[in-house]
């Protein structure tokens, strides 16, 4: 059970990056720490004591295999997080072209 | 954008296409081993990556190259929904029917339209991946300092 | 086998509060990237071939596009102390925080131990799955065949995204 938690707090740090840091490049790196425990949790509740790896054998079918669905899962939402992390990082190279700061309350300030 | 020195170079050289080969290797075994179209697709892309920072590249071809690769990413999309679509000629009509037959499970060529999938599938991912890249190296080539 | 995980995730947390603490944005990219190659690792011990081999990947591109958006800048972070407008903020964060541990409290009482999930979902997928699919990788004849849906609308999401990227990063309009 103990990875479970472990996987939780691995979340909260990702949250409390979120809500203190004022950077916006400290902010996508904290959404991308989340997402990456989403993924380990997917991972953890399919794994199988003993299991292998889910690919068929077969001479030899009769074996134990990790679940396949959770990896399915995760395996599409790796490439989307790589595009929504991409869409991030453009919308802050753009911000900061054009306020010459990565500080949100500066960029607060600067409106207009 | 300037290149790198000339050690860099020629090991980029080296090793590019090999690792070019190996994601095309990815994508094409992707039903018998660990793998497939995302897999190989973001392997392909990341030595296209590799040549472009090392070797370095002038601004109009950049762009042309961009060009390209945006027709390529949109053709491969439409061969994926194309392939789906077919599914309602042959069989049970459904959306992603796996028409073709199936074969021997393990042999190379097997698994009906699996491997198509993988393979436009794989396309895509690597063109995707490879104008996220492009765009941001022209972004910063295009704006003033 | 749960040690080993643990061990790992502990390591990926302390790399997590590095990155957001750090003083350097160049060192905070770089600690990031300990939490996806711990990842990876995690992976490979949880049986997931696949997943390991596109996450080393993908974590290797997202550092160098990181890097290539901090390099231009100062790469400095001045902290200061919270505003009123932060305190409220950590208070609310605070008080989400609480809340979704107590439910994760709950959740996890009907959670599987690791290591003995009961495949209630994927006893269909796994028996037969080969000989309906002829594929032997389960996961990509889960990917491709039943559920299809899902990779479809993964593709469009990256057109999509790809799309806004084009968008937002097009300085001058095409001839």
């Amino acid at each position: 059970m103990i990875a479970y938690y472990m996987c939780f707090g691995l979340f909260f740090v990702g949250l409390y990056g979120v809500i203190t840091r004022r950077n916006l490049v400290k902010i996508a790196i904290s959404l991308s720490i989340m997402e990456i425990s989403t993924f380990l949790f997917f991972a953890l509740i399919g794994y199988i004591d003993n299991g292998v790896a889910p690919i068929v054998n077969p001479a030899d079918p009769d074996k134990i295999y990790v679940d396949p669905l959770p990896q399915t899962l995760v395996l599409t939402a790796i490439v989307i997080g790589l595009a929504t992390t991409a869409l991030l990082m453009a919308v802050i190279i753009r911000l900061y072209r054009k306020y010459k700061t990565f500080d949100i309350r500066e960029i607060n300030e600067l409106r207009g | 954008m300037k290149g790198m020195t000339i050690i860099v170079k020629k090991t980029a050289q080296l090793i590019a296409g090999m690792i070019f080969m190996y994601g095309i290797y990815v994508i094409v075994h992707g039903h018998l081993t660990p793998g497939g179209g995302f897999a190989g697709g973001v392997i392909m892309a990341g030595s296209l990556i590799l040549v472009i920072l090392s070797h370095g590249t002038d601004f109009f071809s950049l762009v042309k190259e961009e060009m390209g690769t945006t027709i390529v990413e949109s053709a491969a999309t439409i061969c994926v929904i194309l392939i789906a679509t077919a599914g309602f000629l042959f069989g049970t009509k459904v959306f992603f029917n796996n028409f073709l037959p199936k074969g021997n499970v393990g042999d190379l060529v097997s698994a009906g339209v699996l491997p198509l999938y993988n393979i436009f599938v794989g396309i895509e991912v690597a063109a995707s991946v490879f104008i996220i890249f492009l765009s941001l190296i022209i972004f910063k080539e295009e704006s003033p300092k | 086998m749960e040690v080993a995980i643990s061990i790992i995730t502990g390591l990926m947390i302390l790399g997590a509060l590095f990155a957001i603490h750090a003083k350097d944005l160049l060192s905070a990219v770089i600690a990031c990237g300990i939490v996806g190659y711990g990842l990876v690792i995690c992976f490979l011990l949880l049986k997931a071939p696949d997943l390991a081999i596109v996450q080393i990947v993908v974590d290797t591109i997202t550092l160098i596009m990181m890097v290539a958006v901090v390099l231009d800048s100062s790469r400095e972070e001045s902290f200061s102390r919270l505003d009123t407008f932060g305190k409220i903020a950590a208070a609310t964060g605070l008080i989400i925080i609480v809340v979704l541990f107590y439910f994760f409290i709950i959740a996890s009482s009907n959670l599987d131990v690791l290591g003995k999930s009961s495949l209630r979902m994927a006893n269909a997928y796994i028996h037969g799955a080969a000989q309906k699919t002829g594929s032997a990788n389960l996961v990509t004849g889960v990917v491709f065949d039943f559920r299809g849906y899902d990779t479809m609308g993964e593709a469009v999401v990256l057109v999509t995204a790809v799309l806004g990227v084009l968008t937002i990063l097009r300085l001058k309009g095409k001839k």
